[in-house]
């Protein structure tokens, strides 16, 4: 009897032109026929859900059904790479930027970033609070204070209103969006992330404050944008719970 | 090898649901005849967050199970390390009662195809899979429990019925096994076999676990009924029948009520919870 390898078995579960191996049988030694079916829909259903669950402000902009017939071509091409679903879709962003029909929504790619770095800040480890008191030192010593976001806390920039779209995909009676690219800083206070628009400058300073102090990121935000505010900028990050305590240990 | 004890599982013999998100509150508060939960590994395997901290939280309160998803121990494959250390590192910090996998593949190469893929029972693959739970116990530093699966079709090759292959796999091994009678009323519907007999057939002494849960209903191409394994729905009447059948033959098992998809409110679930219990409760033990 030729056995079935999982190769053979695996090529025709994506895929549903290659034939059934041969070899898989019903109770009574006939061949399995549409039996194997149930294997490629667990597969494709459960990949489809996955998806679902991970992009919903890509599948409310685009609209479910749209979303759905797209899936079964993404899943297809994209099966996962490890067993950690909460990681599936990495190469969804990627994949919609190079799908021609869809050209005309060519910020529905961002979007999808914007979806993975939720996912990310909701599963990311938990830190302590930032405590607000070390900010009163003078300014001297102030420049050379090292900030640290959260673990959680996800910076992400676009060209396209990102933060207005957000909020359009999540209640369609929101405004419509800005012709503008926007930044955001995506927090999660307790256990629910929720990204926030960010003044101009502010993206550049957030990022530079991951390897450099205070005084030096302020001076890189400057750069970027003249009228950056600062004070707005640092009210936003403690509201919004974007920085953790200092006790870790610093890079170098 | 390593020596285990002959517990198959330090589970309390009572009854656990699989747990969900949404039931967080109602099992903390009102978890009635409840007495542990099961959890499936994969989907606490993040750094932080909502669901370590619901965890967290269970465990003070529940005997836990870990129920892996994703280790594919029947994958013709070797089984991924990289995985097997983030089992070791969940199970390190919870020190669950219990740890089951499936007699299964889901991994193929680089890829995770997310469903309980089936093997032929051969000599070859009674080596393959046998090797990999050695593999496992030995990395996790337990014994572990397998489960036998639901069918939907069977191979040609298979020289040995599933009772006698994971019979052979415990004695090989000394893994317990995790005996889900949903699976088995699916399978043996769908191969047309006696559950019955399946269950006279099974090594009832090494079960650690029970499942029961729901399944779908469909046909084949020649009009053979072909049940769905979706844990979406109640336990049917005959799964429960099936349920008194194997603990008079087992003696009292813990019993796990799974219900993974189209989750319904927590009444629902709770009196599925109940049925068990009511199942469980008048079962001497042998």
């Amino acid at each position: 009897m030729t056995p079935v390898t999982q190769a053979q078995f695996r090529a025709a579960l994506l895929d549903a032109d290659t034939p059934v191996p041969e070899g898989l049988l019903n109770g009574h030694g006939a061949p399995a026929g549409s039996r194997y079916n149930v294997y490629r829909n667990n597969v494709t259903a459960s990949l489809i859900d996955a998806m679902k669950l991970a992009f919903p402000s890509v599948r409310s902009l685009l609209g479910a059904e749209n979303f759905d017939t797209l899936m079964p071509m993404f899943v297809r091409a994209h099966p996962p790479a490890s067993p950690l679903m909460m990681h599936y879709g990495a190469g969804f962003p990627a994949f919609l930027d190079g799908f021609a029909p869809l050209a005309h929504l060519a910020y529905l790619a961002d979007i999808a970033r914007l979806d993975l770095a939720m996912r990310a800040s909701y599963h990311a480890a938990d830190a302590g609070p930032f405590d607000p008191v070390v900010l009163q030192q003078p300014p001297e010593t102030l420049a050379g204070l090292h900030l640290r976001l959260a673990p959680a806390t996800k910076v992400l920039r676009a060209r396209w209103p990102i933060h207005d779209l957000w909020r359009r995909a999540t209640d369609p009676s929101a405004p419509k969006p800005r012709p503008a690219g926007q930044a955001i800083v995506i927090t999660r206070p307790a256990f629910d992330p929720a990204p926030h628009l960010l003044p101009t400058g502010a993206a550049t300073f957030l990022l530079a404050l991951e390897t450099h102090p205070l005084g030096a990121a302020l001076e890189a935000a400057q750069a970027a944008a003249p009228d950056f505010d600062f004070a707005e900028t640092l009210a936003l990050l403690l509201h919004s719970e974007a920085l953790t305590d200092q006790n870790k240990d610093l890079p170098l | 090898m390593l020596d285990y004890f002959t517990h198959k599982t330090y589970l309390p013999t009572g009854i656990g649901v699989g747990y969900k998100p949404q039931h967080f509150n109602d099992l903390m508060h009102a978890p009635g005849a409840v007495e542990w939960i099961e959890i499936h590994a994969e989907n606490y395997m993040g750094d932080g967050g909502r669901p370590l901290a619901q965890l967290r939280a269970l465990s003070e309160k529940f005997a836990l199970s870990i129920h892996g998803v994703g280790l594919s121990i029947g994958g013709e494959g070797a089984l991924d390390r990289d995985h097997l250390k983030r089992l070791r590192k969940l199970i390190d910090t919870f020190n669950p009662a219990s740890f089951s996998e499936h007699l299964a593949w889901s991994t193929h190469g680089a890829e995770f195809l997310n469903d309980l893929l089936p093997l032929p029972y051969t000599n070859a693959s009674l080596a393959r899979v046998a090797a990999h739970i050695d593999e496992v116990q030995q990395s996790l530093g337990r014994q572990i429990l397998l489960e036998n699966p639901s069918s939907y079709l069977a191979f040609a090759e298979s020289t040995f019925s599933e009772t006698d292959f994971l019979s052979e796999l415990t004695h090989r091994t000394t893994c317990g096994l995790l005996l889900d009678v949903n699976n088995v009323f699916v399978s043996s519907t769908n191969l047309d076999l006696s559950a019955q007999a399946y269950i006279d057939a099974f090594p009832l002494d090494a079960v650690g676990e029970i499942h029961v849960g729901g399944h779908d209903a469909d046909v084949d191409d020649h009009g053979a009924p072909l049940l769905i394994d979706s844990h979406g729905a109640p336990v049917i009447d005959p799964v429960w029948a099936l349920l008194d059948y194997t603990l008079a033959r087992s003696g009292p098992r813990p019993v796990l009520v799974e219900w993974d998809t189209d989750v319904p409110d927590w009444p629902v679930l709770r009196a599925e919870a109940d049925r068990a219990a009511a199942a469980l409760a008048p079962v001497k033990p042998l």
